[in-house]
């Protein structure tokens, strides 16, 4: 397993601008099988957008991206994507299995008739989330932290070896954010697949991450959390001075610039919760 | 009972009630419009599947909008000498494009719509004031009436339904991911755009087959009322179009049946009764949630299906 292998993601002196505001440029990256890769930096640095074009939603304005040795295409069934929790009507017509179903089989034509190992799957995936003891209850009657197990499980259903999680643990407790956080590590484990984690608080995925892209003002960084996290590199990334405190094994961003992504906050916290 | 010891306002609602309620020679007259209930019956075989697709896209207000214009485009046809069906499909096809080709989603285009809506029925009155023909043609665009379908009709209802019904099985799946999870679904390739266009000419054949029944006012009781019944009954979405078609018949094919001796129009009875049907749905989903005080579905349908899976 130790020979060369190819990268899960490739990026070569890409850029991606809106008219004449360029978020990010020259960014030239190989993300390996495996890697636990996290995208961190404040609103609007283009974490999100990273994420569009590997998904092949949005083209770059330069350069050139490969994913999992071939170029980007829309609903390429190798990539998983774990969305941000959104809540859901209380009368939507959905329940927690049909969620699951859908990340299966719901981009494909035609009614789709029931069968028993697309049952069979469905309910291992429940399984796999610990979410089977709800699997008939509506969506619009579940937490936030059993919709992201289930987002999980949609994700994992086409086993992908390429997994984009966009804010998946936004919003959820700390307690459903480690349960979360670990079904996902538990995955790339046992599959060897790659993740690459957009986030705009990193403490909760930090013990997982291998590697950390930092996102700001147009510039970035990529490196080790340790290189990363510190004041000097986020001080030269966001182009002002920025302070980084390292509090019981977690990191806190403060500083004027790093408050534009927090308004009415001169201290962003990485992770908020983490004082409860 | 003497005739003298009943009051005056008993007898005004027994009079009352016989307009409602007529049975005399039911069954000749049974005979004679079986081809009304045929198309009754197609109509809400189509209301209550696409029903469930307006539901999950959140598109009622849409349905109100493109009943204005499919008034609109039949009153032009009656108006010029034109088939009124024929009309009301170019109306709504045309105003579901329109709508189709705004916004994918049903939030970002309802002012549109609030805009389209009146300039539709005020278009629509413009033709009917100007049309010189029987009355009673003008009044059944707005309410409905089906008693004067004819052979050619039924089979153009019969066509319609096959058109939307098929459209709707080709695209259920990506339809129902796009509607109720479009982020994934964007993010799994899925075409939102194209699915919403679709089913935007799809909902527009709907809405203008349906106003030959209800009419353009009344086209939400066919192709909204079932389908919100229907929901909170069940969260399954297969269920939820099944039931959604069995109120959907229920109520039109019942409503035609009550009004087919009566000299009043169809559409008060098919409101009504599908209107009664969806307060039973709320409240019995109202029963069920206060008896499972989580919200959540009882729980022998929570555990009947992983005890089944396991069997195997």
């Amino acid at each position: 397993m130790s020979e060369h292998r190819t990268p899960s993601v490739e990026l070569e002196a890409a850029a991606l601008s809106f008219g004449d505001r360029t978020l990010w440029k020259d960014l030239t990256l190989e993300i390996d099988q495996g890697e636990y890769f996290a995208v961190l930096g404040p609103n609007g640095s283009g974490k999100s957008t990273f994420l569009k074009t590997l998904l092949g939603l949005l083209p770059l304005s330069e350069g050139a991206v490969r994913v999992l040795g071939d170029g980007v295409r829309r609903g390429n069934p190798r990539i998983g994507y774990v969305p941000q929790q959104r809540a859901f009507g209380p009368d939507t017509p959905l329940r927690a299995r049909d969620l699951v179903g859908l990340g299966l089989d719901g981009h494909r034509w035609g009614p789709g008739f029931p069968s028993r190992r697309r049952r069979a799957r469905v309910d291992e995936l429940l399984e796999r989330v610990g979410a089977t003891e709800y699997a008939a209850v509506p969506v619009g009657l579940l937490s936030g932290g059993e919709q992201q197990r289930l987002r999980v499980a949609q994700a994992l259903a086409s086993r992908p070896r390429l997994l984009l999680c966009d804010e998946a643990l936004l919003s959820l407790d700390l307690r459903h954010q480690s349960a979360v956080s670990q079904l996902i590590e538990e995955y790339r484990r046992e599959s060897g697949a790659t993740v690459v984690f957009v986030t705009h608080e990193i403490n909760p995925i930090i013990d997982d991450v291998d590697r950390v892209l930092y996102l700001a003002n147009g510039r970035f960084t990529v490196g080790s959390v340790e290189d990363v996290m510190t004041t000097e590199t986020l001080s030269r990334v966001y182009g002002a001075p920025v302070q980084v405190l390292r509090v019981d094994g977690r990191y806190v961003v403060v500083g004027s610039q790093a408050a534009s992504e927090a308004p009415g906050n001169d201290c962003h916290a990485h992770d908020v919760g983490g004082e409860a | 009972m003497p005739i003298d010891t009943i009051a005056p306002s008993a007898l005004a609602a027994g009079d009352f009630l016989g307009r409602i309620f007529v049975f005399d020679d039911y069954g000749a007259l049974f005979s004679l419009l079986s081809q009304s209930i045929v198309a009754g019956a197609v109509l809400a075989l189509i209301g209550g599947f696409i029903g469930t697709f307006v539901m999950m896209r959140d598109g009622s207000f849409a349905v109100h909008g493109i009943a204005e214009l499919s008034f609109a485009g039949a009153a032009l046809f009656l108006f010029v000498g034109l088939d009124v069906i024929t009309g009301s499909l170019v109306g709504s096809i045309a105003a579901a494009a329109i709508i189709g080709i705004l916004g994918a989603r049903a939030s970002h285009n309802s002012s549109f719509i609030g805009v389209l809506m009146p300039f539709g029925l005020g278009l629509g009155i413009l033709f009917l004031s100007l049309y010189q023909g029987r009355s009673a043609n003008k009044f059944s665009l707005l309410t409905g009436q089906i008693v004067s379908v004819d052979a050619a009709q039924v089979s153009e209802m019969v066509i319609g339904a096959v058109v939307v019904i098929g459209g709707l099985l080709a695209v259920w799946r990506p339809l129902t991911f796009a509607s109720l999870d479009p982020d994934v679904a964007t993010a799994k390739g899925v075409p939102l755009r194209g699915l919403s266009m679709v089913f935007m000419l799809l909902l527009g054949v709907s809405v203008a087959l349906s106003v030959q029944v209800v009419g353009s006012l009344l086209v939400l009781a066919l192709l909204i009322t079932p389908a919100a019944a229907a929901i909170q009954l069940t969260a399954s979405p297969v269920k939820a179009v099944v039931l959604s078609v069995v109120f959907a018949e229920l109520s039109t094919v019942g409503g035609i049946m009550l009004a087919l001796a009566g000299s009043l129009p169809i559409s008060p009875y098919v409101t009504t009764i599908s209107f009664l049907i969806y307060i039973v749905c709320r409240v019995i989903a109202m029963m069920r949630r206060r008896l499972t005080g989580s919200g959540r579905i009882s729980a022998q349908e929570n555990q009947e299906e992983p005890a089944t899976s396991r069997v195997h």
